[in-house]
Parts: C-alpha cells; sequence; structure tokens
C-alpha cells in the first residue's frame, strides 16, 4: 500500500542489450527488448491502469484493467504480459478499453471496503484514474465486507474487506521471499487470502518479512503504524543498522516520528526486499529503557549519578589520561563496533592510535570474521569477499558452509533460493551442497531440496574441506589452466601433494567427520564440474580454533577449480552484523591501520603520522581476549568501549567480568544499560541509525549511506561524542560533518579513494575498490589477477580442538542465531519480536532427550569446563544425536557462561560452535543465573536512583 | 583488583601451541618455525612476546609443544639480539 507515492511501472526493469523501437499512442517509444508493453507506456509518460502488476514481481495478467489494443492483433491483450516487439502499434486509451475498465472497477468495487479511507492506495488511484463514480451491481451479492480482520499479526492488518484478491501478496510471499504461506482458497466471489491452512498470519507459516504488505494495492494488508499515524510526509533513503544483509531502505517520516520502514526498490543488496527486523523491528529507538543523559560513579557497586555531557566527558578523559600517568600509556584501550557507521569507528581508532598513544584497538569482529581476514588476505591477498549478491544468480551450484541464511541473512537468502527454484537464462535451477552439522531450514524449504547434506560433526570442518579437496585431486578436477596462470605454483604443488595424502581423503576423515565418502566425494564433484560454484559461509566456518585454516581451505577449492574471478563463483562470506566488513576496513584490528595495512609498515605509517600530527606506534597492539587477560594481569586498566556488549557476547562471561571488574575506568557509549554497562564507571548515551549520518559496508563491501531523520535524542551523534573525548583527551578533533571524515578516510586509504558523500549520493552506493582503476567500485574481485598478483594455496592440516568429549562432557553444544533476533538482543528484544522467540532454548536430539528422561519444555541445566546455566529444552531432529545447540540472544540464558577460551590459532576468535557439555534435568536456575539476576536487579536498582537524583 | 595469581603466561603458552600446531604440516622445520616466529611479531603485542620469551627463560618453555618451543626460542634469540 502507499503512504508515499513511488513510481512503479508494473512490470520488473529488462536488462537486455538489445532496444526495440514501437508505437504507443501514436508516439515513438524505444526500450530494451523483453520490456512488457506496461512498463513502456509508462516509462514514456503514458500510464495504463494497473492492479494486478508491480515492478517487484512477474505479470500476472489477472486484474485485466491494463487491456490495450495493439493493431493487427485480436482482442484486448493484457499489456503487462505481452513484451513489446519492433514495429509494434499500441493503442491504450480507446472508448471500448475504457468501457472494459470501468466494468472491471465496478465489479471490484461491489465487494471492497476501502478501510481507512485517509490513506491514499493505487486502488483508490485507479478509481480516479478509471473515473468509476457509482457501481452498478450493489453491494447485497455474498461478499467479504464483513469477514474479520486477522490482527494477530503485531506489525501488520489483514482486512479481508479491502482485499480484492489481486494476489499480490501471494506472489510476493512466492517471489520475493520464497515462503509459500499464501493461497487463494476457493474461485470466483468466494475467493479470498489465506495464510498456511487458515492459521491467522501468526501461527502460519509466516515469517513477518512484510513483503505481501508492501505489495498490497488496498488497505487489506497494511502497517499497523500507518493505520495508527496515517500517511508520512517525507522520506530518507537509508541503511538497515541489523545484518550484514545491509538492506536499502526509505524511513517515512512526518517530522520527526518514523512512520514505517520501506524497502527501496532501488538498494541494490536487497532489490526492494527485506526481513522482518529491518521492517518492523524498530521501536528500539524509542524505547523508554534507552538511556538518554550521561551518568557517572566512581565504583560499579555505586548508585549513578546523572551529570552534563560536558561532566562525563571531562571525567572520562581525566580518567583515562590519570590511568596512563599511573600504570603507562599501554593500559588503556578502546573497543569498536560493526553496529556503529565506518566514519564513527575510524574515529574511535584514530582516537586510540593518535589520541591515547597505543595500537590497543579492537572490534567485535574479532569474535565473529577476524578468521575471514586473515584467511583471504593469505590467499587471495584482499580481507573481503570476491562478489556482490546478485551474482549468486549466476551460480549453478551453491555450497553453503556454516551459514544459516534463512535466519541470519534472510534477504539474501530469499534471492539464493530463487536461484535454487528457478530457471536462469536458460540454465536450470542452481544446486546445492549444504555443510553443517544441523539440519537448517535451507536443506528442504519448499522447492528447494539440497542435492547433499554434508551433516558433518562440529568442529570438523577443515577436516571435510581438505577431503573435498583431496576428492578434486584425487579425480583429477583440478581446473590446471586457471591455476598455472593465476596460482603461485610451488605452494600449489605443495598443497596438492598435501591433500592428495590417503590421510586426507574422505575415506580416511570418514570416521572424524561422521560424513560418508561417498557423499564427499559427490559433492566435491558437483563443486568442481556443475558449472559456476559459489561459496557462501558463515560463522558455522569461523569461530572454531582452525575458522582461519577452514577459510583458507575454502579459497584453496576456489582456486582449485578456477571458481573465482567472474560472476556467479567466489568465496562470500556472509558478514553477521551490518558493519562487519566496515569496521574490519576502517582499520579496527590493532595491527591494522585502514585498509589492512599493518602497522609496521613505515610508508603507510607515515602517512598517517602526517595526516594526524603525532608519532604512531610501529607494533600491534592489545586484541579483545588479550585485554582481559592484561587486565587480570593488572596491566591494562581502562577502556572505552562503543556499541559492543562484550560482557553477553563474549566467551567465558566469568573471565570477561572478572577483567571488567579488574579496571578502575570502564567508559560505555550505547543505547541501553547492557550488560557491559553494569560493570561501568562512566555512560555515554548512544544514537541509533535513524539519529545520525554515515556509511554501511555490508558483506558485499558495499557502501551505503546512513541518513539522519531525526535528531540524536541522547543530544549528538556517536562520532560528535568520540571527537568530545578526543578533544578532552588533548586530541584536537574537529569534523563538522562525518562526510569530512569519509573524505579523510578516502585521502589516506586507497581501496577507499573514490568515495565520497557527494558520489555516494550520486551512485546510491559503491562497492570497494573504488578509485582511480574502479571509479564506480568493483562488484566483482580478482578479475584476471588477484589483489595479491598470484593466488596463494594454504595448507590445512586438520587438528582437532582441544574441546574434546569424554565421559563427563558427553554431548557438544554449538551455538547460533533465529530471524527474529539479533545477536546479544539488545535490540530485537525491545521490540514485538519476542512474540516469535521469548527464550532461548536447547535444542536437543529426540535420542539424547530420551536417555536422559528429558521432554519438551523441561528445564535442563548445561555444563561445561567454563561454566553452568539452565535452559528449557526443545526436542528437535534437526539435531544429530550428540549434538546440542542454543541461541545467545538473552543475557539470563548465559549462553557464554559455559563457552570456554578456546579460540582460533590465527586471529584468537573464539570457538562459540564447539563445547563440550553434560545436561541433566533440573528444577531451578543455576548458580550463575541466581547470580546474575541478583547482580543485575542491584544495577537497574542503581540505575532507578541516578534518574531519581537529577 | 588484580586476579590473585593471575598468570596471563598459560594463555600465552596455550596460543603458541595452537600456532605451532598450524605450521605442523610445513614439511621443511626451518619454514614452520620462521612462520610462527613471524605470526607473533606481527599479531602479539611487545608485553605478550616479552612475557612468552621470559617463561621460556625462567621456566624452560614448560607447557609449550616441541615446535613452538623451538619458535619461541628463536624469537628469544631475535629479540637478544
Ligand atoms: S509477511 Fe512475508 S512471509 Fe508473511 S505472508 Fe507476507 S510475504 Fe509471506
Ligand atoms: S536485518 Fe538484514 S536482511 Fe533484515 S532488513 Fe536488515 S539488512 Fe535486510
Ligand atoms: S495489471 Fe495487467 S492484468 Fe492486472
Amino acid at each position: 500500500m502507499l503512504s508515499i507515492v513511488e513510481l512503479d511501472f508494473g512490470t520488473p526493469r529488462s536488462k537486455a542489450a538489445q532496444q526495440v523501437t514501437l508505437t504507443i499512442d501514436g508516439r515513438e517509444v524505444t526500450v530494451p527488448a523483453g520490456t512488457s508493453v506496461l512498463r513502456a507506456a509508462g516509462e514514456a509518460g503514458i500510464p495504463i491502469p494497473k492492479l494486478c502488476a508491480t515492478e517487484l514481481l512477474d505479470a500476472f495478467g489477472s486484474c485485466r484493467l491494463c487491456l490495450v489494443q495493439i493493431e493487427g492483433r485480436k482482442g484486448f491483450p493484457a499489456s503487462c504480459t505481452t513484451p513489446v516487439e519492433a514495429g509494434m502499434r499500441v493503442a491504450t486509451q480507446a472508448a471500448q478499453l475504457q468501457k472494459i475498465r470501468h466494468g472491471v472497477m465496478e465489479l471490484y468495487l461491489s465487494d471492497y471496503a476501502a478501510g481507512n479511507d485517509a490513506l491514499p492506495t493505487e486502488m483508490r488511484e485507479m478509481v480516479d484514474a478509471i473515473g468509476v463514480t457509482e457501481v452498478r451491481y450493489g453491494f447485497d451479492g455474498k461478499n467479504h465486507r464483513q469477514a474479520a480482520k486477522d490482527e494477530s499479526n503485531p506489525y501488520f492488518t489483514f482486512d479481508p474487506a479491502a482485499c480484492i484478491v489481486c494476489s499480490r501478496c501471494v506472489r510476493a510471499c512466492d517471489e520475493q521471499q520464497g515462503t509459500l504461506a499464501l493461497t487463494i482458497e476457493g474461485r470466483g466471489f468466494a475467493s479470498r487470502v489465506v495464510a498456511s491452512q487458515d492459521d491467522g498470519f501468526m501461527d502460519s507459516e509466516c515469517v513477518s518479512c512484510g513483503a505481501c504488505v508492501q505489495a498490497c494495492p488496498t488497505t487489506a494488508l497494511s502497517e499497523k503504524s500507518l493505520l495508527a499515524k496515517g500517511p508520512a510526509q517525507t522520506s530518507a533513503v537509508t541503511t538497515c543498522a541489523y545484518c550484514g544483509v545491509g538492506c536499502s531502505f526509505r524511513a517515512e517520516m512526518r517530522g520527526e516520528d518514523l512512520i514505517r520502514m520501506v524497502p527501496n526498490k532501488d538498494g541494490r543488496a536487497n532489490h526492494g526486499h527485506s526481513c522482518v527486523k529491518g521492517r518492523f523491528a524498530i521501536g528500539y529507538a524509542t524505547h523508554k529503557d534507552r538511556i538518554l543523559k550521561p551518568m557517572i560513579r566512581a565504583k560499579i557497586s555505586e548508585p549513578w549519578r546523572e551529570v552534563p555531557w560536558a561532566e562525563a566527558i571531562a571525567h572520562a578523559a581525566r580518567e583515562f589520561r590519570r590511568i596512563q600517568a599511573k600504570y603507562g600509556r599501554d593500559s588503556i584501550g578502546g573497543i569498536t563496533s560493526s553496529r556503529c557507521t565506518n566514519e564513527e569507528t575510524y574515529l574511535v581508532q584514530k582516537l586510540v592510535r593518535a589520541g591515547f598513544g597505543n595500537n590497543n584497538v579492537d572490534t567485535c569482529a574479532r569474535v565473529c570474521h577476524s578468521p575471514t581476514g586473515y584467511g583471504l588476505k593469505a590467499t587471495l591477498g584482499e580481507s573481503a569477499g570476491t562478489q556482490d549478491f546478485d551474482s549468486v544468480l549466476q551460480a549453478d551450484v551453491i555450497m553453503v558452509i556454516g551459514a544459516n541464511p534463512t535466519d541470519g541473512h534472510p534477504v539474501f537468502a530469499s534471492q539464493m533460493k530463487r536461484r535454487l527454484r528457478r530457471e536462469q537464462n536458460g540454465r536450470p535451477p542452481a544446486k546445492l551442497i549444504v555443510v553443517d552439522p544441523r539440519r537448517i531450514d535451507i536443506v528442504r524449504t519448499p522447492h528447494v531440496q539440497a542435492d547433499w547434506h554434508l551433516q558433518l560433526r562440529p568442529g570438523t570442518n577443515v577436516a571435510l574441506l581438505t577431503s573435498l579437496a583431496h576428492a578434486i585431486v584425487d579425480e583429477g578436477l583440478v581446473d590446471e589452466a586457471f591455476v598455472h596462470a593465476r596460482c603461485e605454483r610451488e605452494a600449489f604443488e605443495k598443497w596438492r601433494a598435501f591433500v592428495a595424502e590417503e590421510r586426507n581423503s574422505p575415506e580416511a576423515m570418514e570416521s572424524v567427520t561422521g560424513v560418508p565418502a561417498r557423499a564427499v566425494r559427490a559433492a566435491a564433484r558437483l563443486y568442481a564440474t556443475g558449472g559456476n560454484a559459489a561459496i557462501y559461509y558463515g560463522l558455522g566456518v569461523t569461530e572454531h580454533s582452525q575458522g582461519s585454516t577452514a577459510v583458507m581451505a575454502i579459497a584453496n577449492l576456489a582456486m582449485a577449480t578456477g571458481n573465482i574471478g567472474r560472476e556467479g563463483v567466489g568465496v562470500n562470506p556472509l558478514r553477521g552484523q551490518n558493519n562487519v566488513q566496515g569496521s574490519c576496513d576502517m582499520g579496527s584490528f590493532p595491527h591494522e591501520f585502514p585498509g589492512y595495512r599493518h602497522v609496521g609498515d613505515d610508508a603507510v605509517r607515515a602517512s598517517f603520522e602526517q595526516a594526524w600530527g603525532v608519532p604512531l606506534r610501529n607494533e600491534p597492539g592489545l586484541r579483545i581476549p588479550n585485554m582481559f587477560e592484561a587486565a587480570l594481569d593488572g596491566e591494562f586498566k581502562g577502556i572505552y568501549i562503543e556499541g559492543e556488549d562484550i560482557a553477553q557476547s563474549d566467551p567465558n562471561t566469568q573471565h570477561v567480568t572478572a577483567s571488567l571488574t579488574a579496571m578502575e575506568c570502564v567508559v560505555v557509549q550505547d543505547l541501553f544499560l547492557n550488560e557491559t554497562a553494569k560493570f561501568a564507571h562512566v555512560f555515554l548515551p548512544g544514537s541509533t541509525f535513524l539519529e545520525k549520518d554515515g556509511t554501511f559496508t555490508n558483506a558485499e563491501r558495499r557502501i551505503s549511506r546512513v541518513r539522519q531523520v531525526m535528531r540524536p535524542r541522547n543530544g549528538y551523534a556517536d562520532w560528535e561524542i568520540t571527537q568530545l573525548l578526543a578533544n578532552a583527551m588533548g586530541y584536537p578533533m574537529h569534523y563538522a560533518h562525518p562526510a569530512e571524515i569519509m573524505d579523510e578516510i578516502a585521502r589516506l586509504t586507497p581501496t577507499f579513494a573514490g568515495v565520497s558523500f557527494g558520489k555516494l549520493d550520486e551512485l546510491g552506493s559503491i562497492q570497494w575498490p573504488c578509485n582511480a582503476q574502479a571509479p564506480l567500485g568493483t562488484p566483482t574481485m580478482h578479475v584476471g589477477e588477484f589483489v595479491r598478483g598470484k593466488g596463494r594455496f594454504m595448507l590445512t592440516e586438520y587438528v582437532p580442538t582441544a574441546e574434546k568429549v569424554n565421559a563427563k562432557y558427553p554431548l557438544i553444544l554449538t551455538t547460533g542465531r533465529i530471524l527474529s533476533q539479533y545477536n546479544v538482543g539488545a535490540q530485537t528484544r525491545r521490540t514485538e519480536n519476542i512474540r516469535w522467540h521469548g527464550e532461548d532454548r536447547l535444542e536437543i536430539h529426540p535420542q539424547d532427550a530420551e536417555d536422559r528422561g528429558i521432554a519438551e519444555g523441561d528445564w535442563i541445566g548445561i555444563e561445561s569446563r567454563a561454566g553452568q546455566t539452565v535452559l528449557r529444552a526443545t526436542i528437535s531432529s534437526r539435531m544429530q544425536s550428540g549434538v546440542v545447540y542454543t541461541t545467545f540472544h538473552f543475557p539470563f540464558s548465559g549462553a557464554n557462561v559455559i563457552t570456554t577460551d578456546n579460540s582460533d590459532w590465527a586471529t584468537n576468535c573464539p570457538e562459540y560452535k564447539v563445547t563440550a557439555v553434560q545436561i541433566l534435568r533440573v528444577s531451578q536456575p543455576s548458580q550463575w543465573q541466581q547470580r546474575y539476576r541478583a547482580f543485575s536487579e542491584k544495577q537497574q536498582e542503581l540505575l532507578r536512583e541516578a534518574v531519581a537524583l537529577k | 583488583m588484580t586476579m590473585q595469581g593471575h598468570d596471563s603466561s598459560a594463555a600465552l603458552v596455550k596460543m603458541a601451541n595452537d600456532i605451532a600446531d598450524y605450521f605442523h604440516s610445513e614439511a621443511d622445520r626451518g619454514l614452520a618455525i620462521d612462520g610462527i616466529v613471524n605470526h607473533i611479531t606481527r599479531f602479539w603485542e611487545p608485553r605478550m612476546r616479552r612475557k612468552i620469551v621470559a617463561h621460556y627463560a625462567e621456566h624452560g618453555g614448560a607447557g609449550l609443544n616441541e615446535l613452538a618451543r623451538a619458535a619461541i626460542a628463536k624469537l628469544a634469540e631475535i629479540s637478544q639480539g
């Protein structure tokens, strides 16, 4: 339904190169071949009425409003389903056509109640355009005008009385989202839209993506916020602040009131689609829990004191300088966040390097994708994915490893599913290989079935990937020409000999991975010979003690089979948070300046020293886990944490909180009193993505604008707060706008040299590298040559994790996420999304449950070598026996109380995905949970006292 | 507050062992040792490097696996040189 009217030409834009000229209402019109007559007319400024057609969906031809006359053809063809032809002569406005349209519209109206009259809709536009003022048929026939509304979904309403059964919603759910939750039930006048088996939206398979709401041309499917607040007056294009898909949205506003978020049709990551989080879960921005005034306290056992901004900043700066004077320059550091903009992240690392005078800066990517950075740099030469998302449409074989796209990257998953369901340019639907310990949704969803699901044991990725490589070498499937031309010969030969060893064969590895050798060989053959083969991977690859090795093993596979350097192939890390790529690009790691350049590189360092006006350290600083260790050693005493909740998201919670407690000044900048803030001495209220300008960089290296649509409720955008802190510490920063920060980034970072806010406004978004060689950005990397010159094969010896199951801890716990919640849940828990997932549960295989007498919903104690917690059980055969699974969206769940200190050998990325545990039925929360609850309640009380102090 | 008796060298020993485990498959021992030393030099903060060298000097590298010990010996040599 409309709120702000957007142009919609009714059918998707044709990408064909060939142009076709025809005549419409006497005017010559030239469009790409494959364009519909409806679109050709619309683009030429000759609008033809339409109802069932929209740009976002394939033409359907059911409403009969778009009829035209075409010279030499009989009858009245529907213009939405008729492609243009050279020389075609079309008439759109003949009297006869007007009469038919009038009749059709009257029929619609006889069974239609407009719903909220205040809202402009396409339906109303069409009624006006066709000029229907009265309806001859009367309203007495059997109709839907009295049918009850379905209000079950928290975000949108379905009002059957306003439904014209155009089936746009059904097609949106099928084509765009790929969930197939909706059907038209019955025929003729009795036909109606139902969700699943007429279960109501909330109890159906609906995942609340909202595509149907956007597609609806009437008020039948409407956002509740729109119905309540009325239409918007303005809109601004901005970027979702949740996952690494980085969907583009129009934030529709009335003044500073956000009416709704509408996915942007021109967004190149999402093409007008979104998921339940980005479109609907934005209530947190105005949630009452948001802290809007700065606070300080001397000890974490004391009540908070609300203070003016100047005092809070001066206090933090004084404390940091005091600590440095007492314990040395290296005794403080900072953590940047993947939830902040590039400009904000850049400023934090600049503050640490130039203002603190050390390199103790790290980012939350440490705990998710740091192995991607390491592994792809070592093999391909650049720490980033190689493709754009659209590349998946050209893939013939898709291999998904340790990623759960339907939950973690839903909008990209919809696109992937489309390629798995559909032919593309005459090529059959893509084949699918899933490598995952769990039977994740993509293994079997409507019209999608994995050809191979290699259900390996957690912690054996490297064994499996190396055995896939063995099969490729053993069966002569290496793309010798590619390897010869593009890769280092010596490293390749070494690798070839290594993977060819018998001990790396699928047969030898079967006992390690649990995957039948036959399946491994078949999958290897499919990947190597099935046409364009693309790998998509996620945290199930990186969050292991061999995370970096697994990333290198993936890059090896792509190089060995020549599946890199063009569309449809490649190595694609699916990034968790919205700006993981960006925060890494911006120099958040302690050993690297922006653009992944080592601090020991003299020329690079000199360029930063000159620009920043201070000498810089040439040695790496502390990583997050190193900071914890140093804190416990008494050498690290102060930390500035922007937008990250290490006390909930990092492993071995008790170790983290002990480290925080050992520090003298913890400064947290965040929206809420998160778990880390409960250990803080200074709280600086942060701003939401709606309240600031900047950029995010998604998993495809796509830089997109974040635009301010309301003033920061806390008073300052996050970059301004960092700037205030820098100035107070005596390191001057004087940016007037984030655009100036981006200009500085571009000056100092070769891969960003061509990026500016002006260019982003012009192009919409840019994939880096963007510079003189690639002024419009780079959708596909490593074309013709790898960034490092020749690709480098790396050895990938399987080293079993130290985390072993034994009689005491006989099960493996692995962790993951679900669609409706986002990471630590600080945002999504404060929205209606809790209706889908109100608690973290322990998924357990029926056999393991039966062995322990566990029933659905029982309270289960989970004990690892690191700690204990208690969760409720969900019995699920998606798990293999011997493996249990949980999410970590709720702090009370204490999922990270049980995860251990094991980490990736190269980057210290924690091994979240493998923890040996024992489980048993219990009757009360764990001791940690009881302590947590008491501590948390105490901290909330201290917060309430602060508010009362004013 | 400092954790009573906390000693981060245990964590450093584990990290060094994990790195050495990766380089284990490198048949040329010299290259493997250089790889480990290079990795530690590029990614470890100097205090951490000093601590592992001190641990090696004081405790003969207790807890380090064979390859890691050889690498730390080389690191110690370089840092003295
Ligand atoms: S909200 Fe999305 S999943 Fe639900 S019915 Fe509509 S299109 Fe389908
Ligand atoms: S959370 Fe991800 S998929 Fe959902 S709207 Fe935001 S960017 Fe898109
Ligand atoms: S718009 Fe063409 S038939 Fe409905």
